[in-house]
């Protein structure tokens, strides 16, 4: 049995919950073979529950720390309810890192707009540690954020101190908001025009759900992104991760391989048809 | 026996009817299983065999869209018969296979991964179309950056014994996908089988050094320019009997265009979603893991079972199937197989077998669906 299939142990090192239905699962390998591996942004894992299942879900964490790798969940089925009940010391099984990275090296150079839906979020976060980072090699760096509710949005603290720099420009909407919300209301499409950047040297990169990177992609082209500079995350179903189970085909694409990340000039034949 | 231990590779050989056995025996002391054809269930299928016993002597097959029939031939060919519901994938690529073994332990688990070593195994009587099936899914399975094991394993101890085709069937369409009926390569020995005026023998020929080794073994003499004419005519009855064609050019710029075709309401019209197509398939290569754990909840496994676009599952995604209807996954089937294909492996995923018009209950066949595409081809630009 080669190593792709075989799932290596990590122990959970720290479970943090996120809001009501969210979770990050920090995990660190529990022998010694795994220690020291990169998974970079953009990537995803196998993560697997003795005895329930196993799910495709991307990195969270920062790619530079080779100790531990995060995971940002939301509990909504069997495998990932399941994984919400782990604890501090428990076991999961981890094959990977799988798929492509997001083209932090492409956008050097340019302005980044970073745009999430809900737990798209997630799969962004190591771009944007790694961006900020770095923080020279970019021009403007801006991130769309939107949640449902204002009780939804993830990594808050993180997001707040981000808020506090002049290098980033944040902006978080919700689809409903409280009273106590001050930010923005509405889709975070909308959010496309105010923000500050340079259309034609920009590197977008999207996730969320696919209408929303539809309509992500649409705003972003109306003030002249080019689409072979927008990025999007793409996402099927999955069981093997390696090609071979024929799952996540996208058009002539596998997303497990060939993405998850994608250049959306290369998608844009398919994106628009429905039960591709 | 007046032939060399070691017959050169591309040489070609005459073994008579009667001397068929050595084959088996020559394969059996080389610790190798045979897998060859077998009547069962009004079928000829593929099972482990053990001698010329148990081949479908003087027996044949009709075939026609949503129709199988076994027959009796005039004559006591051996291979008078065209491919049947099984193929040689179900050995390589096993329909159900254990990945692996966990064991709770301590606070946590352990992870053994599966140790079993699959058995050599012999194909007797693959055709040329099946053959193509294989170095097809060598590619699927070997030919990227992961290599599978499972299918490795198999593969790599594989000895093919081919068996070129002296009759076509009524779903057959390999001329058109140029991939038989006579095959040039990818056999270890081929046979043809010719019968004429009382005498029955098998045109062998050598196609690797394993394969000499076996053919070295066989009682056979060197074939006379006679008997590879004879063969040769016996292979061009083949093409003038092809059951089917299907115009190959461009299939996948038109699959591609024609993503909203009204033939797709058609079709979905009449498919049950029964998934007999894929599973009959030789190229078709999907599959799910299930993950279980017996009843003290101490023990789970991971096994891989063959799976197929058809059903609903095979797309979900947590609230709903990215492909819900059946036309969706109607198109998703024939636009991977005649298009899709060429981008991820370079080659048509379809051999042109006739399996997936055979067995469909509902006589659905790709070659009629490949001409009704044609017919209302959105717009022939790109
Ligand atoms: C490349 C990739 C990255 C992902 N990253 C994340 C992430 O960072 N955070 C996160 O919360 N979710 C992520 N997902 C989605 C996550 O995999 C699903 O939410 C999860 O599979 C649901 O499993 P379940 O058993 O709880 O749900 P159920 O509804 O019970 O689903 C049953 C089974 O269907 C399959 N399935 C259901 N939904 C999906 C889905 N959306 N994608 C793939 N398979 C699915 C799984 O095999 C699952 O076990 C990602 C998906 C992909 C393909
Ligand atoms: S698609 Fe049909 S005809 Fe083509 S190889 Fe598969 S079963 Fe045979
Ligand atoms: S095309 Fe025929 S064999 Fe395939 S799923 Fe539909 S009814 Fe079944």
């Amino acid at each position: 049995m080669s190593d792709a299939m075989l799932p290596a142990l990590y122990r959970v090192e720290r479970m943090i919950k996120e809001n009501e239905e969210t979770f990050t699962l920090e995990l660190e390998p529990a022998g010694a073979a795994r220690k020291g591996a990169v998974f970079y942004g953009g990537q995803f894992n196998m993560l697997y529950v003795f005895g329930v299942g196993e799910i495709p879900v991307s990195i969270s964490g920062d790619p530079r720390d080779t100790r531990r790798v995060a995971h940002t969940t939301r509990a909504v089925g069997t495998v990932t309810r399941a994984m919400r009940r782990l604890k501090r010391g428990d076991l999961v099984g981890v094959r990977g890192p799988f798929g492509n990275r997001w083209p932090l090296e492409e956008a050097e150079g340019k302005d980044v707009v970073v745009m999430a839906g809900g737990i798209g979020l997630a799969p962004l976060r190591p771009a944007l540690v790694e961006i900020l980072a770095r923080r020279k090699k970019y021009r403007k760096v801006v991130l769309l954020y939107g949640a449902r509710a204002p009780e939804d949005v993830l990594y808050r603290e993180e997001l707040e101190r981000w808020s506090g720099r002049a290098d980033i420009d944040v902006r978080v909407t919700v689809d409903r908001a409280t009273r106590k919300w001050k930010g923005h209301v509405g889709v975070v499409t909308l959010l496309v025009p105010k923000a500050s950047f340079d259309p034609l040297h920009t590197v977008a990169m999207v996730c969320g759900p696919e209408v929303m990177m539809r309509f992500a992609v649409q705003a972003l082209r109306k003030r002249g992104v080019d689409g072979g500079r927008i990025y999007l995350s793409m996402e099927r179903n999955m069981k093997c991760a390696v090609g071979f189970c024929g799952h996540c085909q996208y058009g002539p694409h596998f997303i497990c391989k060939d993405g998850p990340v994608f250049r959306f000039s290369a998608v844009e034949w398919l994106f628009g048809k429905r039960e591709i | 026996m007046t032939h060399p231990k070691r017959p050169p590779i591309d040489s070609r050989w005459v073994l008579e009817r009667k001397d068929f056995n050595g084959l088996f025996e020559a394969l059996a002391g080389r610790g190798y299983a045979v897998i060859g054809p077998t009547v069962r269930d009004a079928a000829i299928v593929y099972e482990e065999i053990q001698s010329d016993q148990d081949l479908p002597e003087g027996w044949t097959d009709e075939q026609e869209a949503g129709r199988y029939r076994l027959k009796p031939r005039p004559d006591r060919k051996l291979f008078g018969y065209n491919v049947g519901p099984h193929s040689w994938k179900r050995w390589l690529n096993p329909p159900s296979v254990r990945l692996w073994r966990a064991r709770r332990e301590g606070g946590g688990f352990a992870v053994a991964p599966e140790t079993e070593r699959p058995p050599r195994v012999a194909f007797l009587g693959v055709r040329p179309c099946e053959l193509r099936a294989i170095e097809i899914q060598d590619k699927v399975f070997m030919g990227g950056g992961y290599k599978d094991d499972i299918y490795k394993s198999r593969r790599d101890s594989l000895f093919i014994v081919a068996v070129q085709c002296g009759q076509a069937g009524g779903t057959c369409f390999c001329v058109s996908m140029k991939t038989g009926p006579k095959s040039n390569g990818g056999f270890d020995l081929a046979l043809t089988e010719v019968l004429e005026s009382g005498r029955h023998y098998f045109l062998l020929e050598v196609g690797t050094a394993r394969g000499a080794e076996v053919a070295g073994e066989v009682a056979c003499v060197p074939a006379g320019k006679h008997q590879r004419q004879a063969a040769e005519a016996r292979v061009m009855e083949a093409v003038s009997q092809m059951g089917r064609t299907m115009d190959t050019s461009d299939l996948r710029g038109l699959f591609y265009r024609n993503a909203e075709h009204p033939r797709w309401e058609e079709t979905a019209a009449r498919c049950l979603l029964c998934a007999n197509c894929t599973m009959a398939c030789p190229t078709c290569f999907c599959t799910t893991v299930e993950d279980t754990t017996d009843l003290t909840g101490e023990r789970a496994e991971r096994r891989r079972t063959w799976d197929s676009c058809f059903s609903a599952d095979f797309s979900y995604l947590h609230g709903g199937s990215v492909r819900f209807s059946p036309k969706s996954r109607y198109r998703q089937w024939i636009t991977h197989k005649l298009a899709a294909w060429f981008d991820q492996f370079g080659t048509s995923g379809c051999v042109g077998c006739g399996r997936c018009i055979t067995w469909c209950p509902a006589a659905i066949d790709i070659t009629e669906e490949v001409r009704a595409i044609r017919k209302g081809d959105s717009g022939k630009k790109e």
